[in-house]
C-alpha cells in the first residue's frame, strides 16, 4: 500500500495523476493581474481598485530567474527530513502572468547545470515523509 | 530649506556582540552616550522614538516606553516603530516629523537588539496566511537563501564572481579593525574565505552577515535649538529621509514573499523598489551621488553591497564590480562605503542598525572618524531596505 499524498499547505496547489501539478492563485477579471498565493479576494493593482478575484491555475511553465543552494537545515517550521539534506530553489519567471516564483528545486536538477533563462516545469513531489502520509509541495524541474 | 532640516546633536552607540544581556541596557547606554556627546541631559529631551524588536517579548514591542522607563519616566510622549531592518529610520523620521512640526525641541531616538543563534526564523506559531512563516514551512527560503538568489544573479547577469565577493569581505573587515564599536575587528584574507562553508551557494558563512546584540543612539533638534548651542561646529543635518515603500507592480522577488506582483495590467515602473529608496532621498536633499563623500550601505552580504552601489547611483548596471576593484569605494578612495565596516564586521542588530549607519556618519562629518575618517567628509547617505517593503536612506551634510 503506497501512502497517501497530503499537500503541505492545503489550497496552494493541485496535484494531477501523473505527478504534473498547477499553482492555484487568484487573477483578476478586470485587469487581468495574477496573484499567487490568492491570499484575499480583492485586486492590488491600486489603479484597479477589481474587488473580485477569478480562481485560476497558474502556467506550468517558465523561464529562470535566479537559484540558489541551501546547505544547512533552516529551523523550524521546515519540516525538512532527518538527517538533512541540502536542497536547490529556483525563482521562476511566468511569462504569461508576469511574475516570479520560488520553489525548490525537483530531484535530478541539478543546480551545477542551472543557468539564467532555463525552461523550468512545476511538478508535485515529497517535502516530506511520515508514518502515514506523503507531504507535498511545488518543485521546479529544468526541462 | 534650512527651516526644514534637524540636525543632529549627538550620537552614541554600544559596542555590537553576543553579549547576551538584555536589549534594554544596550539601548540605555547607547541613549546616554548620544546625550553626552550632545551636551544635554536626559531632562531637557521632549520625545523618545524608539525602534522595536520581535524577539525580546512584550518589552520589544512597545520599545519607546521600554526605553522611557529604562532612563527615568519623564511623562515626555514617546512612539515606538517597526520596519524590520529599517525600524531605526522610520524612528529617526517619527522624531524628524515632530520636531519639524513644531511639536518637539529635542527627540532622542534609540533602537538596540538582543540577537539569536544561528539563522533568523518566523516567529513561533503556525500561520498559513503569513508570508514569513510560509516561506521557510513550505521551501525553507531562509534570509540568505534570497542573498544567495540575488548574488546568482549578478553572477548570471554581469559575469560576477565569488572572488569580488571575497573582495568586499576583505575591503569591509579592513576597515572594520579601526572601529572599537564592531563586533569582529579581524581583518580577512582571500584564503580564510575560501575556507569558509558555503551556506546558501553561492555564498559562504563570511558573505552573510551574523546577528548581533548592540544598540545605538541619536539625538535631533530643531534647526531653532541648535543654533543656541555652543557646539556648533560639530553639528551635521539632517538633509533628507526617505522611508519609501514599493510602487506596484513590484516584480523583484523580496523577502519574505514566495512570489512577485504580477505586471499584467500596470504600466511598468521608472525605476526598480531599490532605486527608489535613494532617488526619493537625494530629490529631498537636492544632492545626487556625484556629491557623496562617503556612505554606508546595508551589506547583508557581500554581494548585496554590489547592488547597493548601483541602486544608489555610484554606477551603472553590473559595473559595482570594476568600482569597487578600483579602490573608489575603499577608505582614500573617491567614495568610501562602509568606513565603520558594514554588517560585515558588525553583524545586524536589527531595530538599531539603520540608527548606527546614521552614527558612523556623523563621526565622519565631524572628522571625529579616527583612523577610519574619510577626507574632508561633508556629505554622507545610509540605506537599507526592510522586509516587507520598507526603505530606508538618511542624507546628512555638514
Amino acid at each position: 500500500m503506497s501512502k497517501p499524498r497530503v499537500p503541505v499547505i492545503e489550497g496552494m496547489f493541485r496535484e494531477g495523476l501523473d505527478g504534473t501539478g498547477r499553482l492555484l492563485g487568484g487573477r483578476c477579471p478586470t485587469c487581468g493581474a495574477s496573484f499567487f498565493p490568492k491570499q484575499w479576494s480583492f485586486c492590488r493593482n491600486p489603479a484597479c481598485g477589481g474587488t473580485e478575484l477569478d480562481d485560476v491555475e497558474l502556467s506550468t511553465r517558465g523561464t529562470l530567474w535566479s537559484f540558489a543552494d541551501n546547505r544547512y537545515a533552516p529551523p523550524p517550521p521546515y519540516p525538512g527530513r532527518e538527517p538533512f539534506e541540502p536542497y536547490g530553489v529556483a525563482a521562476v519567471e511566468l511569462a504569461e502572468e508576469q511574475m516570479v516564483v520560488l520553489g525548490q528545486l525537483a530531484a535530478g536538477t541539478d543546480v551545477a547545470t542551472l543557468a539564467l533563462g532555463r525552461e523550468m516545469e512545476l511538478i508535485i513531489e515529497a517535502l516530506y515523509e511520515t508514518d502515514d502520509a506523503v507531504h507535498t509541495v511545488w518543485k521546479w524541474r529544468a526541462i | 530649506m534650512a527651516g526644514d532640516e534637524v540636525v543632529v546633536l549627538g550620537v552614541g552607540m554600544h559596542p555590537w556582540g553576543k553579549w547576551g544581556r538584555n536589549f534594554v541596557e544596550y539601548g540605555a547606554v547607547a541613549a546616554r552616550a548620544a546625550l553626552a556627546d550632545a551636551g544635554l541631559a536626559w531632562s531637557e529631551v521632549d520625545y523618545l522614538a524608539a525602534g522595536n524588536t520581535m524577539r525580546n517579548g512584550y518589552p520589544g514591542y512597545v520599545s519607546g516606553s521600554t526605553f522611557a522607563q529604562a532612563l527615568g519616566w519623564r511623562g515626555i510622549p514617546v512612539s515606538s516603530s517597526y520596519a524590520a531592518c529599517a525600524s531605526g529610520v522610520v524612528a529617526i523620521e517619527s522624531a524628524r516629523a515632530r520636531i519639524l512640526a513644531g511639536m518637539a525641541d529635542v527627540a532622542v531616538v534609540v533602537g538596540a537588539d538582543t540577537a539569536p543563534k544561528g539563522f533568523f526564523g518566523p516567529l513561533p506559531g503556525d500561520r498559513p496566511e503569513d508570508p514569513d512563516w510560509l516561506r521557510f514551512h513550505v521551501l525553507g527560503a531562509t534570509n540568505p537563501t534570497y542573498f544567495a538568489l540575488y548574488a546568482r544573479r549578478r553572477m548570471e547577469l554581469y559575469g560576477a564572481t565569488t572572488k569580488d565577493f571575497a573582495a568586499v569581505k576583505i575591503k569591509n573587515s579592513r576597515h572594520g579593525v579601526a572601529n572599537p564599536y564592531a563586533r569582529y575587528r579581524k581583518e580577512f584574507t582571500a584564503d580564510q574565505i575560501d575556507e569558509s562553508p558555503i551556506v546558501a551557494d553561492p555564498l559562504r558563512l563570511v558573505d552573510i552577515c551574523a546577528t548581533s546584540d548592540g544598540g545605538a543612539a541619536v539625538v535631533l533638534a530643531s534647526a531653532e535649538f541648535a543654533a543656541q548651542r555652543a557646539d556648533r561646529a560639530r553639528h551635521v543635518r539632517v538633509a533628507a529621509i526617505s522611508t519609501v515603500t514599493p510602487s506596484y507592480p513590484n516584480t523583484y522577488l523580496d523577502m519574505p514573499d514566495i512570489a512577485t506582483d504580477s505586471a499584467v495590467g500596470a504600466p511598468p515602473l521608472e525605476r526598480s523598489f531599490r532605486d527608489s529608496i535613494a532617488h526619493a532621498a537625494y530629490e529631498e536633499a537636492g544632492v545626487g551621488p556625484d556629491d557623496l563623500s562617503c556612505a554606508e550601505v546595508y551589506d547583508l552580504s557581500t554581494a548585496l553591497e554590489l547592488d547597493w552601489y548601483e541602486n544608489i547611483g555610484l554606477c551603472g548596471s553590473g559595473e559595482a564590480e570594476a568600482l569597487l576593484h578600483s579602490g573608489a569605494t575603499t577608505l582614500g578612495g573617491r567614495i568610501p562605503v562602509n568606513a565603520s565596516g558594514g554588517l560585515a564586521s558588525f553583524g545586524e542588530a536589527i531595530p538599531a542598525q539603520a540608527i548606527a549607519q546614521v552614527c558612523e556618519l556623523t563621526w565622519q562629518l565631524r572628522g571625529e572618524a579616527g583612523e577610519r575618517q574619510v577626507d574632508d567628509a561633508t556629505v554622507g547617505l545610509s540605506i537599507n531596505q526592510g522586509l516587507f517593503g520598507h526603505g530606508s536612506c538618511v542624507i546628512v551634510t555638514r
